[in-house]
């Protein structure tokens, strides 16, 4: 049998995006954030996630997406890593979908810069291409943060 | 290996090493009472179970360096060999032998390669050597050794198992068959001379986990009360404020939980102090007291190592050689005092030496020599500044130091770590009778009391041990009472300066927002201390005080202005100020300037406890200036007319002299180097008679030309803050006025006039 994946998708300015199901710990709805001054501009700011203090990381920063319209609230997909759980800031959720590796290919040669290092590769789903993030690699910011603190 | 196998080999791991750290204490507690059976008896039962356990385990080379220790200490027990120094030595070196091939299993699971051949050699000989010595330890104590050493034994051996209640008794004991112990031992494998306790082994983290979800009931808590206030229902009521009880009771009672007896980590010290002295051929007797004092878990970790140096240091430095000691009149064996208790909230710990204290003047000397301090200053210093001069940076760098100063590797990272957890370290010492260093630390990490305040819409946390106080500004004198010295805001406290910190602008909000409201309702400025160093930090609100439970912010968001993280009574995030890292940011407590700036302001701040003359003067941007009058020679007023030209300088002629003019706006700012001439001819142009206070520097007289001279007053200058700008020494307020002080010298140094001087000097030769 041809080992299949499930994936909890979401959207980015329009774009379907989607992280390893075991990966994520829980989904949320928009929940209010604490700002971290000084930090990196990814840095969203900090959740209360029933007692765990969680960094909420805008995605569309990360990918270097255009920003969310302001009356749009984002909603957070929570996933762990070894540095603890992070929070991603999504527009939508989508579905949860499966799929086989047959459908996986390598980001295309002319995807470059930065976003290339967070997207993993894509699968063809019927009808759209569903990109694929390399999860630890999207929560990181701490080089960013090493040069922020440098500079100020 | 199986799980099985797994589970028991950490469990193995966790027992010997509680075993091992005993046996530490009970060796070096028997080297002063080598009679002690019981004690005796305990170290053969410890060694003796690590010994059946590895063997079960499979771990022969472990169990092989256990076993010839145990036919050694079976001798010791049996009364006959009687325990020497020597023989101490070699079974502490298998005791670390042992310690040291359990950490190898615990991180790689095998024993490891590390060579035991001499240890066991030493081990064999000292057994061989029983036989002989036997006889006569024999002829030595007989007194004690026949009768009362079998009863004892078979008594306790015999009393043991029945009492014992080990919630896990070792599959291993009773799988081992004894190999070598003449039976007397084999019935009571882990028994310990202690008496049953009623503890269980609980994982750290399951203590923390606990911890957290403590945390969270109290804030569910704090939410319900709110809630059952606004609604009007008695039954509610009721319940929520029993829960509010319970859960303020049961929040106690978890905190507990991680508290632990600082004789915990005291308990090593014997060992340490043992073989420092050993090292260093001198006598210490260890005391301790308020062994029981208890301190958080997470705080009993980070003392461990500063006070395991401080004990170090007190053997290695503070106590003198046997030889000397008597010479002075003290006994051989040198004294170290571990004391502990609570105070004010907080607990403290003294490590006590009755050794030489600290050399007052050596260590001011180094000082000097390392150019911590000025020779001025330093004459000025009491005692105690002086002692807590082997805190600073630098003061410990080099090796020379240390064995002159008699104290110092190390010592400035004492204090940083122990000021990490918010504590302070104090030195007092007397010369010949002693020294002692204490340490003041808080009770616990994990929930502290905290001022939150608002800035820019967001609450933040500040820790209270770094709270002095709070003033607020009502909206007229707030702008009254921020004045300016050079762009840096500083206000009156209570007639001293006081640099400001706008934490909007450390922080990096908006501007204009802030701006306006702060305009409107005032200021609130929050006194806080870093370093020794007091300055105010203005937000926009002060809400309240509260206990908050600090969780640390991700691994990635290490920003050194946050300390952590909190989670407030409504469920929203504040993040925690770090004091010292604001302060650091703030440049309130810059490294380099700091040192210079406070030694400066500190030796103005004792010249100036007596009253002086002043020269009041108009500096450039009509600064209100002035400098001691006792260091000019003459005042004097010259026509511009008369200012000439040579080469680079400027100069005119005064009692047959050439006098070199310098003129203050320039030397105050050196991007204004290429524009001095233009600048000579402008004041030329614009006041037709330039005022020139006279100077002697170094065998010259030069002039320093300012722009115009005020007033000479007599005022005493207690009201200081550290110099803004290069040629100032510092800033005062002199009748009433916020006043720099020029610091003529470095303005002349800074200026390069000195050699030109010499130049000029050497023409006028020719």
């Amino acid at each position: 049998m041809i080992q299949r994946l499930q994936f909890c998708t979401f959207y980015l300015d329009g774009l379907l995006f989607g992280v390893r199901l075991t990966d994520v710990q829980e989904v949320m709805r928009h929940t209010e954030m604490t700002l971290v001054p000084l930090a990196p501009k990814v840095v969203s700011g900090l959740i209360n996630l029933r007692g765990q203090i969680v960094t909420a990381i805008d995605l569309r920063r990360k990918l270097e997406l255009p920003e969310r319209d302001a009356d749009k609230l984002p909603m957070n997909v929570v996933v762990n890593n070894d540095a603890g759980a992070v929070s991603l800031l999504v527009d939508e959720i989508g579905d949860v979908v499966e799929v086989g590796e047959e459908a996986f290919e390598q980001p295309p040669e002319t995807l470059r810069g930065k976003v290339r290092g967070v997207i993993f590769g894509v699968y063809k789903l019927s009808g759209q291409l569903m990109h694929v993030l390399d999860t630890p690699k999207a929560c990181q910011f701490a080089d960013v943060v090493e040069t922020a603190t440098t500079v100020v | 290996m199986s799980i099985d196998d797994a589970e028991m080999v950490k469990e193995f791991l966790t027992e010997s090493y509680e075993n091992l750290d005993r046996l530490d204490r009970e060796l070096v507690a028997l080297e002063k009472e080598p009679q002690n059976r019981d004690a005796l008896a305990g170290v053969f039962r410890t060694i003796h179970t690590i010994k059946g356990t590895c063997g079960f385990l499979g771990f022969a080379k472990l169990e092989k360096v256990a076993h010839v220790g145990e036919n050694l200490l079976s001798l010791l027990r049996d009364g006959r060999l009687l325990l020497t120094p020597e023989i101490t030595t070699v079974l502490l070196a298998m005791v670390d032998a042992i310690r040291q091939m359990l950490s190898e299993i615990q991180s790689t699971g095998q024993e490891g390669d590390a060579d035991n051949t001499q240890l066991l050699a030493d081990l064999t000989r000292l057994h061989a050597s029983a036989a002989t010595v036997a006889s006569a330890a024999a002829a030595n104590v007989p007194v004690v050794s026949p009768e009362p050493k079998h009863e004892s034994f078979t008594n306790s051996e015999a009393a043991a198992p029945p009492l014992k209640i080990d919630e896990a008794p070792k599959p291993a004991m009773a799988a081992k068959p004894e190999p070598t112990s003449g039976g007397s031992a084999s019935t009571a494998p882990s028994a310990s001379a202690t008496p049953p306790n009623e503890t269980i082994r609980v994982g750290v983290n399951l203590l923390d986990r606990l911890m957290t979800l403590v945390g969270e009931l109290v804030l569910a808590r704090n939410q319900l009360l709110q809630y059952s206030n606004r609604v009007e229902d008695a039954g509610l009521q009721t319940v929520s404020q029993r829960m509010n009880l319970i859960a303020t009771e049961l929040q106690e009672e978890v905190m507990k939980t991680r508290m632990q007896p600082i004789g915990n980590v005291w308990s090593q010290f014997p060992r340490t102090v043992r073989d420092v002295a050993a090292a260093c051929g001198k006598e210490v007797n260890i005391e301790m007291e308020g062994k029981e004092t208890e301190l958080d878990k997470t705080i009993i970790e980070a003392i461990k190592d500063p006070l395991t140096h401080l004990v170090r240091n007190s053997v290695d430095h503070g106590i003198e050689l046997p030889e000397t000691r008597l010479r002075n009149g003290k006994p051989r064996a040198g004294r170290l005092t571990l004391r502990a208790f609570h105070e004010g909230g907080q607990v403290n710990i003294e490590i006590g030496d009755d050794g030489a204290g600290l050399n007052r003047d050596r260590i001011r000397q180094k000082a000097i020599e390392r150019g911590i301090i000025g020779t001025e200053k330093s004459a000025r210093l009491t005692d105690r500044e002086v002692f807590n001069l082997i805190f600073l940076p630098g003061f410990s760098t080099a090796e020379k130091v240390t064995n002159v100063s008699g104290r110092g590797v190390g010592m400035d990272v004492v204090k940083t770590n122990v000021e990490k957890i918010g504590g302070t370290v104090d030195v007092q010492s007397v010369a010949g009778q002693g020294t002692t260093v204490r340490v003041k630390i808080p009770l616990t990490l994990a929930i502290i009391p905290a001022l939150i305040v608002t800035c820019a819409g967001d609450r933040y946390a500040i820790p209270q041990v770094s709270l002095l106080e709070l003033v607020r500004l009502e909206a007229e004198p707030a702008q009254n009472g921020i004045e300016l010295v050079h762009g840096a805001p500083v206000y009156r406290l209570r007639g001293r300066l006081l640099p400001l910190v706008y934490l909007w602008r450390e922080l990096k909000m908006g501007i204009q927002k802030v701006k306006r409201e702060e305009e409107q309702e005032g200021v609130y400025i929050v006194v806080l201390q870093a370093d020794g160093r007091q300055f105010g930090l203005i937000v926009d609100q002060i809400n309240d005080t509260q206990e908050i439970v600090v969780k640390p912010l991700g691994k990635q968001l290490k920003i050194k202005t946050f300390a952590g993280a909190s989670i407030m009574g409504d469920g929203k995030v504040a993040l925690i100020l770090d004091v010292m890292g604001l302060a650091q940011r703030a440049n309130v407590v810059d490294e380099t300037r700091d040192r210079g700036s406070a030694e400066v302001a500190g030796e103005a701040v004792t010249a100036a406890s007596a009253k002086r003359t002043f020269l009041l003067f108009t500096g450039p941007d009509e600064a209100h200036m002035a400098v001691p009058l006792d260091t000019l020679a003459r005042l004097e007023e010259f026509p511009a007319s008369q200012v000439e030209r040579s080469g680079t300088l400027w100069v005119t002629q005064y009692r047959g002299q050439i006098l070199p003019l310098l003129h203050l706006s320039y030397a105050l700012q050196e991007r204004r180097r290429r524009r001095r001439n233009s600048e000579f001819r402008q004041s030329n142009a614009e006041h037709s008679r330039l005022q020139v206070l006279v100077c002697n520097h170094k065998g010259h007289r030069v002039g320093l030309v300012v722009e115009r001279i005020v007033d000479i007053v007599e005022d005493t200058t207690e009201v200081r803050y550290p110099a803004t700008r290069a040629g100032v020494l510092c800033s005062a307020v002199i009748q009433g006025k916020v006043t720099e002080l020029v610091d003529i010298p470095a303005i002349f140094q800074a200026s390069g006039i000195e050699n030109m001087g010499e130049e000029q000097h050497a023409e006028m030769v020719h």
